[in-house]
């Protein structure tokens, strides 16, 4: 066994050197607000009408299609199945990379000038791709064929533009609303959460749902900002980041009774499981399974209600209760190139054609994403009929862009390491907001 | 007679030297075919590590761009009680893991080598778990030690025990992870370990059996002495490996309790890959390696005490 030396020593050097490599493997950031929230999040996107294309007689052409979410591929396939009807000699080829690897690849693919043509982006990373010049900007195309951006919420138009230019297609918008659980409602008699609510309703009737004997429990507090404290921080007439752009509105009084309107839940009114427990089972699977009467989540979680047999059944959805303002947070994805695009003039093409409201059927009918552009919204609303999906379409009217700045993408994880505190009971409230606003602010200089 | 010695050394001489030309012959051979290995080796792991070190001493911003900072990052290190905390942790989780581990898969690899009927398929099993990707163990593993629903507190609860929530309790999280590690990687050394049981002439302990020795005396006289080349190597190994465990971690302890149980590594990971932060993470892991190199000097230092080759 005399090998077993030079093996050890051997094995000593490449085990020690492995780590530092993965040192520069890449140079990535992840980004963006909860993986989750968009993984599920469908979009539809659809283009301005296929203005007749002058395309027929031009050369063939391929242009790569980055995206991320699994179930939405079919869509996009039959968008551009459609899409080619009118430009055969655009192929587009899509690059499907996992949510969790999505940003990753999308920062070293930039580094190296290697992005995708045309590709999904967010509110959280759009300002960094843009404002590091990554991004082609459609200004000059939309001149040129007249292009009408009005047809998209001007929150999200403006959320993809960055110094006055556009470099965003809106695709979709999602925003958060109250699903709850109409079984557990009828078991105990209680009529349904509607537009009169506010929060010391919510609380007074999540303690009468709560039921610690059968692990029913009334209203979690999601750990986690856009279907979070975010929504209640902006209801306490809060904001996350002011007009200037310069502080963020965690430490601000609003800004702290919002979060403690959740923290609240779990500590105070115990309707809701401790963090430590639903860092264990995620309330939204407790809701899936009859575990949990109300929920705060977002709109795309429509198609995997719908789709789920218990949900499918007890499920529906009201607005928010209000605090001193009804509100919640809009975002939306948006479709992007990128600004070393071999085939802009192709790829500009294809992304009126994904703003288009053909574009926007195909995907509204799935009932996976709430369509950007207007009319879209009429098909979505169909799509679902079990469910009140209006709620949704009424939250959009008095809900706040995600903030987006150009290091909003590590919010998300600055945001979970301060709060925590907050959510066990570890420190108050108002010192982990104010606590978290130190460190956002930080970002922003 | 000088002719005779002449002619001699020319004849030594010449094949002297022929087999010098062989060698070299010989050699050239050797070094194209373990060239493709050593260019793999310079590019992906001596390179890195050089190209570490040089990051180390930089400041990232958005898509690669980086400036010189010196000895910015390590003057940051060495305040930072982020770091101190994850070093204590990593040492905590070693700590545990390398005792338990060796003992375990010794005390596994002597029952296998008894030669038990079905033996094949014991190896098998035990060796199953350090073929499965960390990360679907890490998976599989969360659902077993849920607080609430897991199959550990559930079969707990049979026996009257209320479970703790393993992976969201600060004083339980690294201890899981130990446990969830050990059970991985215990059947892996246990095979290595194996082999050098195997590697023990049983002559050895026919004389000994004759001169009325027993099982006791047997492993602690002649098994254990006769197997330590093997458990050094397993304990140099295991011990590089623990130092930078990070996977399972990253992979079952959730936001609530990662202040307990934050490693090393799990820490270059967050501020490289989630606070974009390459330069200082280059310079934490730089410090790792220099731990890791002085502790292995350290046990190759120490194994004339303990290591006995025949």
């Amino acid at each position: 066994m005399g090998k077993g030396i030079r093996w050890g020593q051997l094995t000593a050097v490449l085990a020690g050197s492995a780590i530092l490599l993965s040192a520069c493997g890449s140079n990535d950031k992840n980004g963006s607000p909860s993986p989750s929230a968009f993984a599920a999040s469908p979009s539809s996107s659809a283009s301005a009408a296929p203005s007749a294309s002058p395309s027929a007689s031009a050369e063939n052409v391929t242009i790569t299609y980055g995206l991320w979410d699994q179930v939405q591929q079919p869509a996009m396939e039959a968008i551009i199945a459609k899409f080619r009807e009118t430009h055969p000699n655009i192929e587009v080829k899509i690059e499907l990379t996992p949510w969790s690897e999505y940003w990753t690849k999308l920062d070293t693919a930039a580094t190296g000038g290697t992005l995708p043509d045309v590709f999904w982006m967010n509110g959280s990373s759009i300002v960094k791709f843009a404002a590091n010049g990554k991004l082609l900007a459609y200004d000059d195309y939309a001149t040129a064929d007249a292009f009408d951006w009005n047809v998209y919420p001007k929150s999200l138009v403006d959320m993809y533009s960055y110094k006055g230019k556009r470099y965003g297609m809106p695709k979709d918008y999602d925003t958060i609303g109250l699903w709850y659980n109409k079984a557990l409602f009828d078991a105990k008699k209680l009529p349904y959460p509607d537009d009169t609510w506010d929060w010391n309703k919510a609380v007074e009737v999540a303690k009468q749902l709560t039921d610690p004997a059968k692990g029913i429990w009334g209203l979690p507090a999601q750990f986690q900002g856009q279907i979070g404290f975010y929504n209640t921080i902006l209801e306490a007439g809060g904001y996350l980041l002011s007009p200037d752009g310069a502080k963020s509105g965690y430490g601000t009084p609003e800004g702290i009774r919002g979060i403690e309107l959740q923290t609240d839940l779990i500590l105070k009114h115990k309707v809701s499981p401790t963090l430590a427990q639903m860092t264990d089972t995620n309330p939204k699977d407790l809701f899936k399974s009859g575990k949990v009467a109300m929920l705060m989540d977002g709109s795309w979680n429509v198609k995997d209600f719908a789709t789920t047999e218990y949900t499918k059944a007890n499920a529906d959805v009201a607005v928010l209760p209000k605090d001193k303002v009804r509100s919640g947070i809009i975002h939306g994805l948006g479709n992007v190139a990128a600004a070393n695009t071999k085939h802009p003039k192709e790829a500009w093409e294809f992304l009126k054609f994904l703003g288009s409201k053909d574009a926007a059927e195909i995907q509204a009918k799935d009932g996976t994403a709430l369509p950007a552009v207007s009319g879209g919204e009429e098909l979505w609303l169909k799509s679902v009929p079990a469910f009140h999906l209006q709620a949704f379409v009424d939250m959009a009217k008095v809900s706040v862009q995600y903030p987006a700045t150009l290091h909003s993408d590590k919010w998300d994880g600055l945001e979970k390491e301060t709060l925590k505190s907050a959510y066990t009971g570890e420190s108050s409230a108002a010192d982990a907001a104010k606590l978290l606003g130190e460190k956002i602010d930080e970002t922003l200089k | 007679m000088a002719m005779l010695s002449e002619t001699f050394r020319k004849r030594s001489a010449s094949r002297f030297a022929r087999s010098k030309r062989l060698a070299r012959i010989d050699y050239k051979w050797g070094y194209l075919m373990v060239a493709p290995l050593l260019a793999g080796l310079a590019v992906f792991f001596i390179w890195p590590v050089f190209r570490t070190f040089y990051f180390s001493m930089t400041d990232w911003g958005d898509f690669g761009s980086y400036v010189w900072s010196g000895g910015d990052n390590y003057r940051r290190l060495v305040r930072d009680p982020a770091v101190y905390r994850a070093f204590g942790h990593t040492f905590f989780y070693v700590a545990i893991y390398i005792p338990v581990l060796v003992a375990l898969s010794t005390f596994l690899a002597v029952l296998l080598n008894k030669g038990v009927r079905g033996s094949g398929v014991y190896r098998t099993l035990y060796f199953l778990p350090a073929v499965l990707m960390p990360a679907a163990v890490g998976l599989a593993w969360r659902w077993l030690l849920n607080g609430e629903f897991g199959l550990v507190n559930t079969l707990l609860k049979l026996v009257g025990i209320h479970g703790p929530g393993w992976l969201t309790e600060g004083r339980t999280a690294l201890p899981a992870i130990v446990l969830v590690a050990v059970w991985s990687m215990v059947g892996f050394q246990a095979m290595i370990l194996l082999s050098g049981l195997q590697g023990i002439p049983s002559a050895y302990y026919e004389a000994a059996r004759q001169e009325g020795a027993g099982g006791a005396t047997l492993f602690r006289r002649i098994t254990l002495p006769l197997l330590t080349p093997t458990l050094f190597f397993v304990s140099v190994t295991a011990l590089i490996q623990a130092f930078q465990v990070f996977d399972l971690i990253y992979m079952m302890i959730g936001q609530v309790a990662i202040d307990h149980a934050d490693t090393v590594v799990y820490l270059f990971y967050k501020q490289a890959f989630q606070l974009g932060a390459k330069g200082y993470a280059s310079a934490i892991v730089t410090a790792l390696f220099a731990v890791i190199l002085a502790i292995t000097a350290i046990q190759l230092r120490l194994q004339k005490r303990w290591v006995h080759y025949d």
